[in-house]
């Protein structure tokens, strides 16, 4: 991996981010069609936002990861003025990281109109300030988080689109970067093989906690992570796409488990544990969709987010730019406008691992540059923030460490 | 080893040295399929249609044996495979996740959900 610098955003709080958004986020789905028509129309704004009108400490922890990401320069926060969630809150946690922040309730505003009104008016103002505030600094590998997911998997996404990712986190580890992948639903009846991966006797433990949890979890629910589309694809079983699904961890020793919002702490390959804890209440299916995965991915402070798929995938993310990876040259053609990178050559002995490792290192660096991806580009910004139990973090380590 | 595009077998991929089963890189109607992946291209002759990313057996596979690949037991036979045939929700199981036993084996749609 060749050393890499481009210039980034340095944030007051000393992130550095290689984007320069401003993030609206809404409290309530009530809020939800205001919201989206503040960022309508503006290239530098993403909306995020959660639907339920009772709070929940896992999303309200996810939010404020959100606000003070690396990528997010300021941050509206837009509420009905009814619900539990409250902006100002999110506004202040902003605030207190150095970002330019507002917010504002619709009901006060005067409702849709005069809301919209406001919130550009906001913008606006935000915008002026971050042009004013935030300067610009060189970034390298190690001033990288990157995640990585996968979904649509089918048979090719084990042989070829997950084995370039994992390849590609080995360069970035050993660079100092900080590698995220998660879906510890996706290693089920692999225990052994992922225990043997730590690091440290702690983080030994850790990963067989979190992997005990995911498999209670699957089996208490009854619902593996694997899909029709999975199967059509010629994935048998839950085992056989999770030997598939591990191989984007690379070969590198795994340093502990995250939790949603945290931040790594220190260089090194990291698991993210998304799982639910226990609870009286059942939240529902760990990772829904792919989504709801990749938000809590950049939850941990990643820049950029690698999403393997085998089938095809049409979506995108706020906050962090998504780079597709297939290892299926069928859909890299037939999706070509959605496909940022195809890993494909590797099975037909086209190209090594290494040589489409180092292929995809050279795209990763220039999206971190400022090139957009392709879902990027054709505006796909899906966001998923769902009620979710998880126990939480201490402060110190989570996302404004 | 030869990728002639015109060459009358199709292609398939063997993760692990240990596996009994490799990878489809093509659809294959029936006859020859060549396996990369470790030690030297071997062919196994498919008797009936495999799909791109299905699973192709190489050796025989009796029920309650283990389906293996990239090394470790991914599933159990629950039917006798021979060498080429398919393996698939059909003739193998999951020792974890007992709903996916009972999906349509073409199109993974499950069939255990009431709609009416």
């Amino acid at each position: 991996m060749p050393d890499a610098a481009w210039q980034g955003f340095l944030r007051a709080d000393g992130r550095k981010g290689i984007r320069n958004l401003i993030l609206v986020v809404y409290t309530v789905e009530c809020a939800s069609f205001v919201a989206h028509a503040v960022g309508s129309g503006e290239n530098d704004v993403h909306v995020v936002g959660f639907p339920g009108c009772y709070d929940n400490a896992y999303a309200i922890r996810l939010m404020l990861a959100l606000v003070n990401h690396p990528n997010v320069g300021a941050c509206l926060a837009v509420g009905l003025g009814c619900e539990y969630t409250q902006p100002a809150k999110l506004a202040e946690a902003a605030a207190a990281s150095g970002r330019p922040a507002e917010w504002f309730y619709i009901q006060d505003a005067g409702g849709t109109r005069p809301g919209i009104a406001r919130g550009k008016a906001a913008l606006a103002s935000l915008r002026e300030k971050i042009a004013r505030q935030t300067t610009q600094a060189p970034m390298g590998w190690e001033d990288l988080t990157i995640g990585a997911e996968c979904g649509g998997s089918d048979g090719t996404s084990g042989l070829a689109g997950n084995p370039v990712v994992g390849r590609f986190f080995d360069h970035l580890v050993d660079r100092d970067g900080r590698a995220v992948f998660e879906e510890s639903v996706e290693m089920i009846g692999l225990r052994d093989v992922l225990v043997s991966r730590a690091a440290t006797p702690q983080a030994a433990s850790e990963l067989d906690a979190a992997y005990r949890k995911a498999e209670n979890y699957c089996r208490e629910v009854r619902q593996y992570s694997v899909s029709p589309g999975n199967f059509a694809g010629g994935l048998t079983t839950i085992e056989e796409k999770s030997m598939g699904a591990f191989a984007k961890s690379g070969t590198r020793p795994i340093q502990g488990v995250l939790r949603v919002s945290q931040s790594p702490p220190h260089s090194g390959l990291w698991l993210l544990d998304s799982v639910p804890d226990p609870h009286f209440m059942q939240f529902g299916y760990t990772n829904p969709n792919d989504t709801e995965g990749i938000m809590d991915l950049i939850s941990t402070g990643a820049q950029i987010v690698l999403f393997v798929t085998g089938r095809g995938s049409v979506i995108g993310s706020p906050v962090a730019p998504l780079i597709k990876v297939t290892g299926n040259s069928r859909t890299f053609e037939r999706m070509i406008d959605d496909m940022d990178f195809n890993a494909g050559p590797i099975l037909i002995g086209e190209q090594t691992l290494d040589e489409s490792a180092a292929a995809l290192t050279d795209l990763v660096a220039k999206v971190a540059a400022g090139a957009a991806s392709k879902p990027e580009a054709l505006g796909h910004r899906e966001y998923f923030l769902m009620y979710k139990h998880q126990e939480t973090p201490a402060l110190a380590e989570g996302c404004r460490a | 080893m030869s990728t002639d595009a015109n060459a009358d077998y199709r292609r398939a991929f063997r993760v692990d040295a240990a596996d009994n089963v490799a990878t489809m890189l093509e659809d294959v109607e029936r006859g020859p399929v060549m396996i990369y992946g470790t030690d030297l291209p071997q062919i196994v002759d498919a008797p009936a249609p495999v799909a791109l990313g299905h699973k192709l057996a190489l050796a025989r596979v009796d029920p309650g044996e283990p389906v293996v690949k990239y090394g470790v037991a991914i599933g159990l036979a629950t039917a006798p495979i021979m060498p080429g045939e398919w393996v698939h929700l059909h003739n193998c199981r999951s020792q974890v996740d007992e709903r996916s036993n009972r999906l349509d084996p073409i199109t993974g749609a499950a069939k255990d959900t009431p709609y009416a």
